[in-house]
Order: C-alpha cells, then structure tokens, then sequence
C-alpha cells in the first residue's frame, strides 16, 4: 500500500472526493481553511464545483440545493461558522437532504452544538468524532455513505490537530455497502407529468399527489432518528475487564487518554479508556456495560463538560463519575490549550487515584 | 402614428395573452381574492411551456403566501429556507447545468431576509432566473413592513405610514441587481393590468431565453396586489398598485438582452 504524505484538511478533502464528492461551498476559518483551500485545488480536476461562498449560511445553503439535485455535497468551517449553519441542518434533517458538514474545529467546545444542534424540529445529526489523520480520512467517506443511507445531513469533528498535522495516508475508495437509489432527488423530469417531485420540510405533496403532511412526516423523521440511534453507535475501548477506573474521552483527546494510561498500566494501575466514535447516537449501551462495576469513571474532553451530559445519562453508577477535563484554549483562541498534553492528562488522573486512596 | 381602421373587423383574431388555466397548474390556489401573484405564476407556469423546458426545470421557493404554490405547480420543486433560494438554486444549477432552474421569492423573502443571496448569486453570474413577486408587504402574516413598503404606506409595523425618519427607505431590488456584473437580464413587471401581465410574461421569457443561452444572471421583479396587507377591497387592488408601488418602482427593461 502505497502511502501519501498529507496534511489532514488535505487528505480529508481528497479522501471526500474520492468518496464521490463533486460540490463543496464554505467560507474561509482557521483551521477549516486548508480543507475549503484543498478542495478549491482539486475538485475542478475530479468533475466538481467548489465555491468560495459570501457566507457560511450561503456555503451550507448552496449544499443543501446540490445535495437535493442528487449529488454528493459537502460544507465546512469551524464551530463558530457551524453555529450559523444550524437553521439549513435542521432543515436538511427534516426534509431529508444528505450531506456532509465538516466542522474541522479549534476546540472540543462543539460537543453540544454537534450532538444537540441549534435549529428548531425533532432532529438529531450523526456526528463522526476521529481521533487520528487515518480514521478521519475514512469518516470523511463513512460521512457521505450514512448521510446517503439515511437521508440525513452528517457532521464531521475534527479538531486542529487533525486538521494540521502531516501524515502519510492512503485514500482510495471505501466501500460500505449498497445504498438506496436517490430516486427523490431533483433532476427536473419530474415537470408535466402530474407528479412531478418535491422536497419540502412540510411534506404536503401536490394538490394531485398528496404527501403525508408535518405531522406524519416529522413523526417519521423522529423514528428514523431513534432507529439510527439504536444502531449506528460505534465506540472503541481497551483494558475494560480489568479496570476499576475507566476514562471517557472523545477525537483527538482520546488518543492522548490511550497513550496515559498505556503509562498508567505499565505502572501497574487497573485503568482503562472508552471512547465514543459516534458522538450522536451516543453509544450509551456499551457505555452502561462497560462502566459496570468501575470504582471510578473519568471523563476528559476540553471544554466545561459537554459529553459529561451523555456520560452522566448512560454510566451504570453517576456517583463514579469525575470530570476531569476543562477549557483549554490555545493563546490565538485557534487551537487546543495546555490540558492537550499528555503529562497533564496524567497528573489529573493520579490526582483522582489518589482521592481515593485517602483512608 | 398607425391610425387602426375600426370600420372594418380586425385582419386576424385577436391572440389570447395567457391561457385560462396552463396544464402545469395542479388545482386551486388558496389565495385571498384580489391577489396578484397567482397570475404570476400562471404567466411563469406557460412561459416554461412555451419554451418546452418543462421536463427539465427545478424550481426553488421561498417563504410567503405564494409558498403555498409548491403543492400546485407541475415542476419538481425544493421548497426552501426563507431568503436563500437563490443561493440553494446555485447548488443546483452548478451540479445540472442542464436544467432550467428558477426561483420564486417574495419582497420578505428577497430583500428583507436574503438580499444577501440574491445580490452574491447575481455578482456570481448564476446562470439561474430569479422571480421576485414585490407587494410591499409582509403578505403571509397580514401585513407588515418589509424593505420594499412605500414610503407613507401604513402597514401593521407602520402604523402612521412608513417614515423615513423610523423605517429607512424602501429597497428597489431590480435597480440594485442591475448595477452588478454578471447580470443578463433584469426587469419590472406588474399584474395590475391585462396589459401588464402581457409585458411580464415577455420579461419571464426574456429571462429564461438568457438563461438558456448562458448569458448570466436574470432576475424579473414582478410587482404584485395583496389587498389583504394594504388593507383595501379586492377590486382596488390595481389602482392602488398604480398609485403607490408603480410610482416608486417604474416598470420596464433595466439591463437589456436579446438573442
């Protein structure tokens, strides 16, 4: 296998194009700019379109129209140019456009805006958290292939660290499996013929064709919602059948948590990690089994404690819990601060093993 | 000056301007009596036909009363977030260069919450037709100011007229449009008179024959009664349209394009 040397937001982009990507529009911001910048580079040369769009609400606007046209779309930026994205991924959710948003964030504080969202409407977003260059360069394909399966747009949550950091890749095409034919999209055949197609967060079809209307249709959405929720979980986690503290982490703070406690087990402590890959649908079952029985468990992400909510909701014993993350935000306010740092990390675990080593 | 001899019937029959009722028109509008904007769509709906571009247009809607027109118009259609039809219209137009692609706003829609959209589609050079239906009025929720409001007209949000003083003035779409590269076609229209509609409709072709020959960017702004938001009876609806909107929004050709 022949590998590339690439920077994240690069091998992103080309991993996305590869997946079939042919139209992109985002707005400039650190660190999203190298992603907008590579797929600017080469998406002419794939057969696609990539527009420097006036606004983040116009770039994600712009998607939602060419993911209804049946093709693979794509938007980005970073949290704070997500948050104003949040009205058209409600409305994606709800009318059932799939896309994908790369939020190739400066921090973890997007857990909620990711996890929750910001617009109106019973929706959820599968939201693909990465903890290296090499998983990302898969998720970015998942991404598209679940917003496909699902009718749904995807977020993807990157952080600066997979956004800048030079790795050697290979992106070829991935396959998971069939997926259902986009016969709803709009191609403009539809004219004339008395059933011509329409996408509508309503859902009212036409006067000779009538559509279920908002109340089945959003009760339909919300089912499809609970029936990814029961099975698009996915999670990793390590050294769980014999640990008495078990530490939740997500991105690329996971990979700092699995390298302390390699530390922390070779010198001797029962310890182990579990990280949500999927952050929507939260995979809470195998959170709950595999928190069973945890004298304590730790959760780790750089923000005020956001995945803490779903950790508090799904952990088999709320009293076990320690948040032992926090705001940690670089000087430039552009990237992780000093609690990304794996002497850190440390100190704040030995710190809670030793609370209750107190007679 | 032609002097048109009436002693004698007229060399060939008169030429109906618009169909009753164009096959692309699935059923009723529920609109109020005296609204403009149904013919709009009708002379849009047969412009499409005669140009034989039905089996391949998109249309892309907005928010207002004419949002309602998505259940009967006979041509696939995205109903969109209010304002940005014209930036979702981009994203379609860029991935099927080969559909005819349209779409269909409000004054609420076009210049208050996406003037943004429309003027960057414009810039752009988008090869898509944008309609603007101009009441001056927020239509849809009875009434209220929008940028386009005349100035002295009393909306819900106006009571004692729109004043400069407190509300600005109103925003002439068309002409901003037409001060932009990238612009093909741009032009007013009105359906306050048969005569009107009979001009409109030629304006909507021009637009589309622009479009189809990838001139660049069209926009057609087509001033529309809605009785109901100026608080008057139906049947004076074109006058008042005449009186006030016409006066501040004249009609015509604003940038020009032929074959």
């Amino acid at each position: 296998m022949t590998l590339e040397l690439l920077e994240g937001n690069d091998a992103i982009a080309a991993s996305a194009i590869a997946a079939g990507c042919r139209f992109f529009a985002g707005y400039p911001m650190s660190p999203f700019t190298g992603l907008l910048e590579s797929m600017s580079r080469r998406l002419p040369a794939a057969g696609g379109v990539c527009l420097n769009a006036e606004s983040e609400i116009e770039g994600v606007n712009m998607t939602l129209g060419a993911a209804a046209a049946g093709a693979r779309a794509a938007t980005g930026s970073c949290g704070q140019g997500i948050a104003l994205m949040q009205e058209a991924i409600a409305e994606a959710a709800l009318n059932e456009t799939p896309f994908v948003v790369f939020n190739m964030a400066r921090n973890q504080q997007d857990y909620f805006q990711a996890t929750r969202g910001g617009g109106w409407g019973d929706y959820r977003t599968i939201t693909l958290a990465p903890k290296d260059v090499p998983e990302a360069v898969e998720h970015a394909q998942l991404a598209f292939h679940l917003a496909d399966r699902y009718r749904a747009p995807v977020i993807f949550y990157g952080d600066p660290l997979l956004a800048q950091t030079r790795v050697g890749v290979s992106i070829r095409p991935l396959d998971f499996g069939p997926l259902p034919p986009k016969d709803w999209a709009l191609d403009g055949t539809g004219g004339g013929t008395g059933r011509s197609r329409q996408i509508w967060t309503w859902a009212m079809g036409k006067a000779t064709d009538p559509g279920p209307g908002p109340d089945r249709h959003w009760r339909a959405v919300a089912e499809k919602f609970a029936a990814i929720d029961a099975t698009e979980s996915r999670f990793e986690q390590a050294h769980v059948e014999d640990a008495e503290t078990l530490v939740v982490a997500f991105g690329s703070a996971a990979r700092f948590v699995e390298y302390v406690v390699d530390e922390l087990r070779a010198d001797g402590h029962r310890i182990g990690w579990f990280r949500p890959v999927t952050l929507w649908p939260f995979p809470g079952a195998a959170l709950t089994a595999a928190t069973t029985g945890k004298r304590r468990v730790l959760v780790f992400e750089l923000n005020a404690g956001q995945m803490l909510d779903d950790v508090r909701i799904h952990a088999a014993d709320r009293a076990a819990i320690r948040f032992i993350g926090g705001v940690s935000i670089s000087e430039s306010g552009l990237a992780f601060g000093e609690l990304m740092d794996a002497p850190v990390i440390r100190d704040r675990i030995l710190a809670v093993l030793a609370e209750g080593e107190r007679p | 000056m032609t002097v048109v001899d009436t002693s004698q019937p007229p060399s060939e029959p008169a030429r109906r301007v618009a169909d009753f009722r164009p096959s692309l028109l699935l059923g009723e509008h529920s609109l109020c009596p005296g609204c403009g904007e149904p013919v709009a769509l009708r002379v849009l709906l047969e412009v499409l036909q005669e140009l034989d571009v039905v089996r391949r247009t998109i249309g892309v809607v907005g928010h207002g009363c004419y949002g309602s027109f998505v259940r009967i118009m006979d041509v696939d259609v995205l109903q969109c977030l209010h304002g940005r039809a014209p930036a979702c219209a981009t994203g379609i137009k860029r991935v099927r260069p080969d559909c005819v692609v349209f779409t269909m706003q409000g004054d609420g829609d076009m210049a208050n919450e996406g003037l943004q959209e429309v003027l960057h589609a414009a810039a752009r050079g988008e090869k898509i037709t944008c309609v603007l239906l101009n009441n001056g009025v927020f239509g849809d929720t009875g009434g209220q100011l929008t940028a386009t409001t005349v100035l002295g007209q009393r909306t819900k949000t106006s009571l004692q007229g729109r004043d400069p003083e407190t509300h600005g003035y109103p925003i002439p779409v068309a002409d901003l449009v037409a001060g932009l590269r990238g612009v093909a076609y741009v032009a007013r229209g009105a359906v306050s008179t048969a005569g009107a509609v009979a001009q409109t409709k030629r304006m909507l072709r021009r637009a589309f024959e622009a479009q189809l020959a990838g001139a660049g960017f069209g926009l057609v702004e087509i001033l529309t009664m809605c009785p109901t938001g100026w608080f008057v009876p139906a049947p004076d609806g074109p006058g008042y349209l005449g009186d006030s909107m016409e006066q501040a929004y004249p009609l015509g050709e604003l940038i020009t394009w032929r074959h």
